[in-house]
């Protein structure tokens, strides 16, 4: 592309083939295996696979876990951005890094802290179960080690557009007579919309398909805590593959709808910014 | 609107960035805070919007105390260095912000808003701009809208920071001469930040001058120029050059410059001396005038011919004498003070 770095024509050319092979290889190729398999068969014992009740139980768990754990970690996310890239504080580099532990730690131990605290032999267990609370190997469990896998995505790509922005529109806006919701909804949140989208749906991605967390604190009691990527082991495990790769088709579907989703609304945006 | 600030001071960990700084202001003044960079100008500026707030002193404005109030209810009309423009809303809706925001028993009617949102346009010269986002225009334009948005809250108070620090050279010399003709026919209290002394000696009606966080000299550029306070005002403006002097006899006695006959209340001994390019003549070496300096450079611009001379390891302008109409380079010259100001050493 560019003929001022120089690199001669065979190496680019080289370059473009071997990351297209890559991609080819470990990302397009299994995808299509999925999609393959699931319609070894043809189509309806696919679909009538999905429609099994323990499949559309965990159809329906995960979109539940996803609808709580998307909107809490969006709220969480902005107010953590919000906090390290408009304000000077003690302790700020200790909660960047602390943002960064879900993705630095392994997903089993992301589960295992909760039934570390809330399991029956946890701290709070016996508390809990003396009240009749179910947190550990029940909807509330998921939600948590859900929560807690996905939080970075909206925080870490709104900290550095934030950052970037500075503080000077809020300030103006103060001076012209804003309170502090008003420089929010009106200044701050129109600036990061599309960063705020993009990350969104990242962590809904990620919410959806998580497995190694939630599978510890799951139970996989079929049609009641299974959520899909789990519902996919079990068929997997059962030798049922038609209906594994059912399932693993359909949330690899909801992730590529997600994808494109955002490179859509990326798009748009893009057209806005430029000022078509 | 009148402003009373006493005793000011504001402390960024063990620095003062304000130093117990005093300055009264009169109603409809147009002021610049004039110092380099890190002097507290800013600071001051932003304690005055409320973006920052004092350790110790009071601010009134026409009487009530500021100190304490926070930015969005003092009215005051602020503008950005950088303008600070709302990034995704049109030119009129940046201007049309402060009153969009209003509570809704304060709030004008939408036909009012955009009434008053096209007037304030036209006073700032940029009608046909409305539609426009801010990475659309220039940084002259962009400059005009921070200050129609400022304008639009009918600020008591207008504070402008470094308004022309960011514009190229020929669209700040327009701005100035347009702002100030602004400020006449509103009659808005003003003050602004600058760290070039020829904005603040053209615009200001006082001029206040900053060094280290303290208010050295505040009086008109006139009395700047003519009765500087102390040494480092006299070197901060005009193009002076600064020489140190022996005091004797009523002379004063530099080392490559003939000796000046001064009138000054300074004791005898030694003192520095601020010396302007019009203070100090340069004619031709020759005859019974012996060189003491070489001609570095003679450029002709808009005000005439500029001199620029090496004297002993210094160099300094000065004034050509009449009909010395080619100084070459590396010629050889002399150069006498016919004037100086004096201060302490």
């Amino acid at each position: 592309m560019n003929p001022a770095i120089g690199e001669p024509r065979w190496l680019r050319w080289l370059l473009c083939l071997l990351a297209l092979a890559v991609l080819g290889v470990v990302m397009l190729l299994p995808l299509a295996a999925v999609f393959t398999e699931a319609l070894r068969r043809g189509l309806p014992p696919a679909l009538a696979a999905l429609a099994d009740p323990d499949a559309l139980a965990a159809v329906r768990l995960t979109l539940l876990v996803a609808a709580v754990a998307v909107p809490v970690n969006t709220l969480g996310g902005i107010a953590a951005a919000w906090a390290i890239a408009k304000f000077e504080f003690r302790g700020k580099r200790l909660l960047v890094t602390l943002i960064d532990l879900p993705f630095s730690v392994s997903p089993v131990i992301s589960g295992l802290v909760w039934v570390l605290l809330f399991g029956a032999q946890g701290w709070f267990g016996p508390w809990l179960q003396a009240r009749g609370i179910e947190i550990v190997f029940a909807l509330p469990g998921l939600v948590l080690a859900t929560i807690f896998v996905t939080f970075p995505f909206v925080a870490r790509t709104l900290i550095p557009l934030m950052q970037a922005q500075g503080r000077a529109e809020e300030e103006a806006a103060a001076t012209l007579g804003a309170s502090g919701w008003q420089i929010f909804r009106r200044v701050t949140l129109p600036n990061i919309r599309w960063a705020l989208l993009s990350g969104v749906l990242l962590c809904n991605a990620r919410a959806m398909g998580e497995f190694g967390a939630v599978s510890v604190v799951s139970g996989h009691v079929r049609g009641e805590t299974n959520t899909m990527p789990l519902h996919v082991e079990i068929l997997y495990n059962e030798y049922q593959f038609v209906g594994a790769f059912a399932v693993a088709a359909l949330l690899a579907l909801l992730a590529l709808v997600t994808l494109g989703a955002k490179a859509l609304l990326e798009r748009l945006g893009g057209r806005r910014l430029a000022g078509a | 609107m009148s402003i009373e600030i006493a005793g000011l001071t504001r402390r960024y960990a063990e620095v003062a960035a304000l130093d117990a700084v005093d300055l009264s202001i009169r109603d409809g003044e147009f002021i610049a805070l004039l110092g380099p960079s890190g002097s507290g100008k800013t600071t001051l500026l932003r304690a005055l919007a409320g973006l920052e707030f004092p350790d110790a002193g009071s601010l009134h404005v026409h009487g009530r105390d500021l100190a304490r109030v926070p930015a969005r209810e003092r009215g005051i009309g602020f503008v950005f260095q950088h303008y600070a423009l709302f990034r995704h809303m049109t030119v009129f809706e940046n201007v049309a912000f402060g009153l969009r925001i209003r509570p809704r028993r304060d709030r004008p009617g939408g036909a009012e808003i955009t009434a008053r949102v096209q007037r304030l346009l036209e006073l700032v010269q940029i009608p046909e701009l409305a539609r426009r986002y801010p990475d659309q225009i220039s940084g002259g334009q962009r400059q005009r809208v921070a200050l129609a948005r400022a304008l639009a809250i009918e600020p008591r108070l207008l504070l402008l920071d470094e308004p022309f620090g960011a514009l190229d050279a020929k669209v700040r010399k327009e701005l100035r001469v347009w702002l100030r003709q602004l400020h006449d026919r509103l009659g808005i209290t003003s003050i602004f930040v600058t760290h070039d002394q020829d904005e603040a000696l053209d615009l200001a009606d006082r001029v206040a001058v900053m060094r280290a966080g303290r208010v050295v000299q505040f009086d008109t550029p006139e009395t700047l120029l003519a009765r500087p306070a102390d040494a480092h005002v006299a070197g901060f403006l005009g193009e002076a050059v600064r020489l140190p002097c022996t005091l004797a006899d009523g002379q004063a006695r530099f080392a490559a410059l003939p000796p000046l006959a001064v009138e000054t209340s300074l004791p005898d001994g030694p003192a520095l001396a601020f010396l302007r390019p019009v203070d100090l003549a340069a004619e031709p070496a020759g005859g019974d005038a012996p060189g003491n300096a070489t001609v570095v450079s003679a450029r002709h611009d808009g005000r005439g011919l500029r001199l620029t001379v090496l004297l002993e390891g210094t160099v300094l302008d000065a004034t050509p004498a009449a009909g010395w109409a080619a100084p070459a380079r590396g010629e050889p010259c002399r150069v006498r003070p016919l004037a100086a100001r004096l201060f302490p050493a």
